[in-house]
């Protein structure tokens, strides 16, 4: 995803000298580094001073520039939190805050490095846009969208490297701001963003082979605003709906899908499955902190089969 | 261009109204801020009515940035007093339906950053410096802080930064009347003066000079060399021009009463600063 976010920027930047990326003495992928190369005079290494990177940025944008700030999730956000909040959104300015490794992506750096709150703390936040790509393709369509759709500020929660690919075959085209069906079916439907859509993934295949009902996979990717009627819409459809996601269980996509049953009547049976409410202190690869967090395909299988099989 | 005349008597007088039109503001609006608007004065009046380039138009005028916001009722009358701001507005300061609070917000005419929480504005003021240094834009950037706001670390990653980016055309004034809401700053954390030589240390030309002084505050800017990012430490009263509100941490936000309002005004109006 760094790579494939790197890459799009490039393409943006190369053609559009509004364009700067500041970033706090972190840096990705070979995209980025061109650019360095070719504009160092829009690539601005502030050092390790993350409050500056975000209010350089508004500064920048206050100007009518469109500044990328880049770092790791928790620097782009957490440590200039009131950067984020006071200079880019209450002033509603072109900002783009990059955060990578969205989650507990950094699986061996410990919670200091874990951004396992993000989505909740940004969304909300009035003014801000809020979006997660499930795969490098989208990834790239994302970071185009969030200077040519969003003219205010926007985070940009993106995974790390390696993410496999989950679009190519889906059955919607990428819709900016609406939720996409990447993988048909009728009968269950998985709500997911970000990484862990992969699982999401893998636990629609789980279904299928094992009860040999359909399972559809669903990419959220942007959470806020968020596709309110599309969600609407699976939930009347479907008489299961999941929702799968690498986030605290609070103020992420689970409690709002569960918000948006409750408004529209929704009578479908509805689980969600998050992270826990804890820093957990295991290390090892990024699966293995999930999977401490209780989130493994077989594990939110096991978890299911009540529920698919009352409905069978 | 900038002013080549600046009217050192006319600039007091200006003082003593603004001075004397907060003072009645406070009659109707609590939590004004009187005492640390009172310190500030001379140096917003001096920036941006000596030294601002203003043309009307915000892209070839210098830019000011109130960073201590809770200095705004002295950037709102020097607003005023430029007709950029009608007098409705301060005269409804506060009020369901008009545009100005207690600290300054963007969007409404002359305030280009939102400010109130500290140590936002020299950040800001780096992005936006540089900006113009990359667009061949040729202003200056004012940013007025307080010295209590200098304790925040992010202002010291913007000082380090700007000369850092070669970024020169920001000229920073500190109000540094030494009290920050809970007492005076010299006792509370004795190590954070002196402070020209920290300014120095990072790459700024700094200096030093009376706050309340017009013409000091003018020549000093006037003087810098443009090298190097430009910092003005100006020695200020806390509360300056009314005796019993100098240097008394409770008129950070007091507004005063019928009675002492009466004293207020008639010190203020006597007040030669």
């Amino acid at each position: 995803m760094r790579n494939s976010f790197a890459n799009a920027f490039y393409e943006l930047a190369k053609n559009d000298k509004r364009i700067y990326l500041v970033v706090a003495d972190i840096t990705a992928a070979a995209g980025v580094a061109s650019f360095q190369k070719e504009s160092p005079e829009r690539f601005l290494n502030v050092g390790v001073a993350e409050q500056m990177m975000i209010g350089m940025c508004a500064g920048l944008a206050l100007r009518g520039n469109i500044p990328f700030a880049y770092t790791i999730a928790t620097f782009t956000i957490y440590r200039p939190f009131e950067q984020v909040r006071v200079d880019c959104c209450y002033q509603n300015l072109a900002v783009k805050l990059v955060g990578v490794g969205g989650g507990v992506n950094y699986s061996t750096l410990g919670g200091t490095h874990h951004a396992q709150e993000d989505v909740a703390l940004m969304s909300a936040i009035p003014n801000m846009t809020v979006l997660a790509p499930c795969d490098p393709a989208e990834a790239a369509l994302i970071t185009k969208a969030s200077v040519e759709k969003v003219p205010g500020p926007v985070y940009l929660r993106l995974g790390k490297a390696g993410e496999p690919d989950l679009t190519s075959k889906a059955p919607d085209a990428f819709e900016f701001g609406k939720i996409r069906f990447i993988k048909p079916g009728k009968d269950i439907c998985v709500l997911s963003y970000g990484p862990i859509t992969k699982m999401a993934c893998e636990v629609a295949a789980r279904i299928e082979t094992s009860t040999g009902r359909s399972a559809a996979v669903v990419s959220v990717h942007a959470l806020k605003p968020l596709d309110e009627p599309g969600v609407a819409g699976v939930l009347a459809r479907f008489p299961v709906v999941v929702v799968i996601e690498e986030h605290a269980p609070y103020g992420g996509l689970g409690p709002r899908v569960k918000q948006i049953a409750w408004d529209t009547g929704a009578r479908c049976s509805l689980r969600t499955f998050a992270l826990k409410d804890e820093f957990i202190h295991v290390y090892g690869t990024h699966a293995d902190l999930l999977k401490a967090h209780g989130l493994e395909a077989e594990l939110i299988f096991n978890e299911l089969s009540p529920v698919l099989t009352a409905r069978k | 261009m900038e002013n080549s005349g600046f009217d050192i008597a006319q600039a007091q007088a200006r003082c003593r109204k603004f001075r004397r039109r907060i003072l009645d503001i406070s009659q109707t609006v609590g939590a004004l801020h009187i005492a640390p608007s009172f310190s500030c004065l001379e140096l917003v009046d001096t920036a941006y009515i000596g030294l601002m380039k203003r043309t009307g138009n915000p892209d070839t005028s210098d830019t000011f940035l109130l960073s201590k916001g809770h200095g705004s009722p002295a950037l709102y009358c020097v607003l005023e007093e430029l007709g950029i701001i009608p007098s409705s507005y301060l005269e409804n300061l506060c009020k369901p339906g008009w545009p100005l609070a207690t600290h300054p917000d963007y969007g409404t005419p002359g305030i280009e950053a939102s400010t109130g929480s500290l140590g936002h504005g020299l950040g800001l003021a780096v992005g936006m410096a540089y900006a113009d240094k990359m667009s061949g834009h040729q202003r200056d950037i004012y940013v007025v802080m307080s010295d209590g706001e200098l304790m925040e670390g992010s202002v010291w990653e913007a000082f380090m930064t700007a000369p850092s980016f070669g970024v020169t055309r920001i000229i920073a004034l500190v109000d540094l009347n030494d009290f920050q809401s809970l007492g005076q700053t010299s006792r509370n954390l004795p190590n954070f003066y002196p402070m020209l030589d920290k300014l120095s240390a990072f790459g700024w030309e700094a200096m030093e000079v009376d706050g309340h002084d017009h013409r000091a505050i003018f020549e000093a800017v006037r003087a810098r060399s443009g090298k190097k990012p430009f910092v003005l430490l100006g020695r200020t009263t806390k509360g300056k021009g009314v005796s019993y509100m100098e240097n008394v941490p409770i008129w950070h936000y007091r507004a005063p009463n019928a009675e002492e309002y009466k004293i207020a005004v008639k010190e203020v109006e006597g007040c030669s600063g």
